[in-house]
């Protein structure tokens, strides 16, 4: 365990920001020039300083480096900050600008502190007592929503048979109302997840070639969803808390929890307008157990966990429930590792869609898997040149790059990393493809992140 | 990836999924033909398998240059980060530096050095260049032989192997097969890179090279073949000038001449040196010393054949244009014997007659600019109304680099800085000491004048690129706010503190990032 003494690097710290804009003001500010009363360690695993902006009084910015969260005075949005950024920049760079010491300024101090009692709060606390005050009363509201959720499964049901009666080529005309009033109609069943399934359907038909296929697959997983949460209850567990998850019915991280040195693999957002969803992908380096963290951002707010690609970190991690999940909670951590020890082991492509296939049988619904590919040479493909492929270095066999990762600046710095030659790639195998999202060359150990 | 269960029975599924059930219906009803569609999907994804692997590109030539140190592989990657930002012309622009235009002084450096680009930073690297062509040079050069093959597979960069002369497809000079099928097959700005390259490791075989095609090019090609000749233009040239003096072409015959002319000792300078001296004499009759000018009266068919434009642009007089051409094309070694062995500066000192002085020194401008002589420069440069501020400069370019830093912040100590602009664009970067303090002294004045920074944002602009980056704390004082000064500009102050401070954050960011080159990787 060491809290002090590991400094991220710059490449980490950047990864840390929400967004192109952000980035480049953190690196602005990434020098000591407008930082004053800067400070690190005191024990509590911390980065501090003052920043002075335009105004009379300077911005106070402190980050809790062994939890990785941020505070600063700022009226910034954007999360972390442009302060943030910049004095973790600083942080990385410049030893003497920002030095050790025993203890933090008393309004950097007060945060830190509030964080760690709330902290061990939260560890002290019997599991989950607070929730079940009442078990009955929970128990109640557990029932009516899967109430709600039933009815809106056989709503759904109805009205995908009634699609279906009348043609999928009819789905073109109508246009995204149809999806959109359909998708309504689960939220307000309290599924979630069917609308989000619902929503994406609206999308298809605008898809390109071959889009009645994709609907009707798509219709018919969905399909699939319902009847399996109208039968839920003669799944084996496991398999009925992937559906009460695919469904969008919130369950808790049940542990035991795992302890491990985390790698962080990969962080990338998407955002559905009203929503931002942070996926960080996660390796022990112990149990080689990949997992998967989520976050959530409303409204144009960035998620509030970030980890840099690179850092590996002491925690504990709790596991979601469900056949085939990955998600995980981040529980306690113990400190920052600094890391650098490379990418996991890989696979080849054939062991990649492999896995993928395995997992759809715990959870017929996963769009792909994550899986590092070993030693492959990214190479257009196709009569255009306008596709992608990862080959195998030994030019058997190859996984095409997924359509949405083709249009994406990453693509061609993966291509750069290559230069025509082997590289380490970790992302998401699935029916439609591979997504690369970090690449690790030959010579290096330094994961660049591809998203 | 492919599947390998295709079954008619899926086919026939789709085809009733999409005409609709009512008009085409599915044998056991709607929700049984959504369970086989929902098995045939699952079972479909479960049994991908990779595809079949196509031919990988070629792999990019390997480049031995080291790697570039971490933080300034960092910097790098900010300076290409901020390329979008908003570009500061003008107006007011915060105390931040301006990272885009400190780029192409991060690639030179970087060059000196002969690091390799990241990998990483490659498409924005390739990006950065094919937003502004004043970068592609230095951005190409660095990016390498790795960053030639990303372009290749990227039409959006396909400027970078259009301009990929910088010695990476060039045949080397002494493959004469090579360079031959080149010269004969190559695209025109290939062929221009490749007269260069020869030219600079063996003349003669270049002018060979020229010669043997030389009839057949197009006129606009002839021009500019001719005008990479400037480039170690030397005397071995004189024959195949001489010989396209005659050429068809107008403008590759004055080409031809211009060359000639800034060869002394060429037989063309050598009878333009004839004809100016019949022009501009000695003044033996009146008392002092003097210059007596006798324009020519004709541009008769050899001075033409020289390169002698006989039709002035509109508003000149004849006799003066042809005056100005031949002296501007005459040796000026020719005046100090013409005048009694006295020096330059001596001869620039002489009265005029009759008004003809602005002229005649004005041609006395271009030529020393053409043949590059710093004694007469310096001469002229001190002269009086002598020549433009443009010309000013071409003359300053032809002084050593200290002398240029003198004179320049002599002129600014004694005008200001209001007309030093293009003349600063001449100086070695970075700026001698006293030239950049006369630069800062100036602004320090305009500043306690009332004037706004805004004023000056050439100036300043070029100050924060240019000035030596150990001066950074000289300016401290000068960014501290001042007080609001009786009769100021109001805000005035503020603004220029904000600037002061700009400059100073720019000189500490330029000494970091030449700093963090020189650590080792």
């Amino acid at each position: 365990m060491n809290q002090q003494g590991v400094r991220w690097t710059a490449d980490q710290v950047l990864a840390l920001a929400p967004d192109a804009a952000s980035r480049k003001a953190g690196s602005r500010l990434g020098s000591a020039g407008p930082w004053s009363e800067t400070g690190c360690g005191g024990g509590s695993g911390a980065v501090w300083g003052e920043c002075k902006g335009s105004g009379s009084t300077p911005y106070r910015t402190v980050v809790d480096t062994a939890g990785v969260a941020y505070k600063c005075s700022c009226p910034s949005r954007k999360f972390p900050c442009k302060h943030a950024l910049g004095l973790l920049l600083l942080w990385a760079s410049d030893e003497e600008a920002v030095q050790e010491t025993q203890s933090p300024p008393e309004w950097a101090g007060e945060w830190l502190e509030g964080r760690r009692k709330k902290a061990e709060e939260a560890q002290s606390a019997p599991e989950g007592v607070t929730r079940t005050a009442d078990p009955e009363a929970a128990r109640r509201r557990v029932e009516r929503r899967a109430e709600r959720v039933t009815a809106g499964a056989v709503e759904l049901e109805q009205r995908l048979e009634d699609l279906l009666r009348g043609g999928l080529a009819a789905a073109e005309q109508s246009g995204y109302g149809l999806w959109e009033e359909t998708a309504a109609r689960m939220v307000d069943a309290q599924a979630p997840g069917l609308a989000g399934r619902v929503r994406e359907l609206g999308a298809i038909p605008a898809s390109g070639a071959g889009w009645p296929v994709r609907l009707l697959e798509e219709c018919a997983l969905l399909h699939l969803l319902d009847r399996a949460w109208l039968g839920r209850e003669g799944l084996p567990e496991p398999l009925a808390a992937t559906v009460r998850t695919r469904v969008g019915v919130p369950v808790a991280a049940e542990g035991p929890a795992v302890r491990d040195r985390w790698l962080v693999l990969a962080q990338y957002d998407t955002s559905d307008g009203k929503l931002t969803t942070r996926r960080i992908w996660l390796h022990g380096r112990e149990s080689g157990r990949t997992a998967l963290v989520l976050d959530f951002g409303a409204a144009g707010r960035a998620p509030g966990v970030a980890l840099p690609v690179g850092l590996e970190l002491d925690a504990e991690l709790t596991p979601y429930p469900g056949a085939g999940q990955l998600r995980a909670a981040l529980g306690e951590q113990f400190g920052v590792l600094g890391g650098s020890g490379g990418p996991p082991a890989g696979m080849r492509a054939a062991d990649a869609v492999a896995a993928y296939g395995r997992v759809l049988r715990d959870d017929p619904w996963a769009e792909a898997w994550p899986v590092t590919l070993d030693s492959v040479v990214p190479t257009p493909a196709g009569d255009a040149g306008d596709t992608w492929q990862l080959a195998d270095s030994d030019g058997v066999l190859a996984l095409p790059v997924a359509p949405d990762a083709l249009s994406r600046p990453g693509l061609w710095t993966l291509a750069a990393l290559s230069g025509g030659g082997p590289v380490t790639v970790f992302g998401e195998c699935g029916h439609r493809g591979f997504t690369p999202l970090t690449a690790w060359t030959p010579d290096g150990t330094d994961g660049v992140p591809l998203t | 990836m492919t599947t390998t269960v295709a079954t008619s029975a899926w086919e026939e599924l789709v085809t009733s999924a999409l005409l609709g059930t009512d008009r085409r219906p599915a044998p056991e009803g709607v929700a049984s033909l959504l369970d086989t569609a929902a098995l045939h999907t699952v079972r479909r994804r479960a049994g991908l398998l990779a595809a079949p692997a196509a031919v990988p590109p070629e792999p990019a030539a390997h480049d031995p240059r080291p790697a570039l140190p971490a933080p300034a592989r960092r910097r790098l990657a900010q300076l290409l980060a901020d390329r979008s930002g908003p570009s500061g012309a003008g107006g007011r622009r915060g105390t931040t530096p301006d990272l885009t235009e400190l780029l192409p002084q991060w690639l030179a450096a970087a060059g000196l050095h002969g690091y390799r680009a990241p990998a990483s930073l490659l498409p924005a690297l390739l990006d950065a260049a094919r937003a502004r062509t004043d970068l592609r040079p230095q951005a190409l050069a660095f990016a390498g032989p790795r960053g030639l093959w990303l372009a290749g597979l990227n039409p959006e960069w396909k400027f970078a192997l259009r301009g990929a002369a910088g010695g990476a497809v060039l045949p080397p000079p002494s493959d004469t097969g090579a360079v031959q099928h080149l010269w004969e097959e190559g695209l025109f700005a290939e062929r221009v890179a490749l007269l260069a390259s020869v030219r600079a490791a063996a003349p003669e075989t270049g002018r060979t090279l020229l010669a043997s095609t030389w009839s057949t090019e197009r006129a606009e090609d002839r021009l500019m073949f001719l005008d990479s000749l400037r480039t170690g233009l030397s005397e071995a040239d004189e024959p195949f000038l001489e010989q396209t003096l005659s050429d068809r072409s107008r403008n590759v015959r004055s080409t031809a001449a211009e060359l000639l002319s800034a060869l002394p000792g060429s037989a063309l300078a050598g009878r333009m040196a004839v004809r100016a001296a019949t022009c501009v004499s000695p003044d033996r009759t009146g008392e002092g010393a003097g210059i007596v000018v006798e324009a020519p009266h004709e541009c008769d068919a050899a001075m033409q054949r020289d390169g002698v434009v006989p039709t002035p642009p509109a508003g000149r007089g004849e006799r003066s244009w042809w005056l100005g051409q031949l002296v501007e094309a005459a040796p000026l070694s020719v005046w100090p014997g013409r005048f009694g062995g006295r020096t330059p500066q001596q001869i620039t000192d002489l009265a005029v007659s009759d008004d003809w002085g602005e002229e005649l020194h004005a041609a006395w401008c271009r030529a020393a600019v053409r043949q590059r002589d710093a004694e007469w420069a310096r001469a002229l440069l001190g002269g009086p109304g002598t020549a433009s501020l443009a010309e000013r400069a071409k003359l300053l370019a032809t002084l050593p680099e200290d002398e240029r830093a003198d004179w320049v912040a002599e002129f600014i100590a004694a005008h200001g800085l209001s007309e030093a602009f293009q003349l600063l664009g001449v100086c070695a970067v970075p700026w001698a000491g006293p030239l950049g303090r006369a630069v800062v002294d100036s602004l320090e004045i305009a500043r306690d004048a009332g004037s706004y920074p805004w004023s000056f944002s050439g100036v300043m602009g070029l100050a924060e690129r240019c000035m030596d980056p150990t001066e950074a704390s000289r300016f401290e004082a000068l960014a501290a706010m001042p007080d609001e000064a009786e009769g100021a500009a109001p805000g005035a102050g503020g603004y220029w503190s904000e600037a002061f401070q700009r400059l100073v954050s720019t000189l500490r960011l330029r000494a970091a990032m030449l700093q963090e080159l020189e650590a080792p990787a």
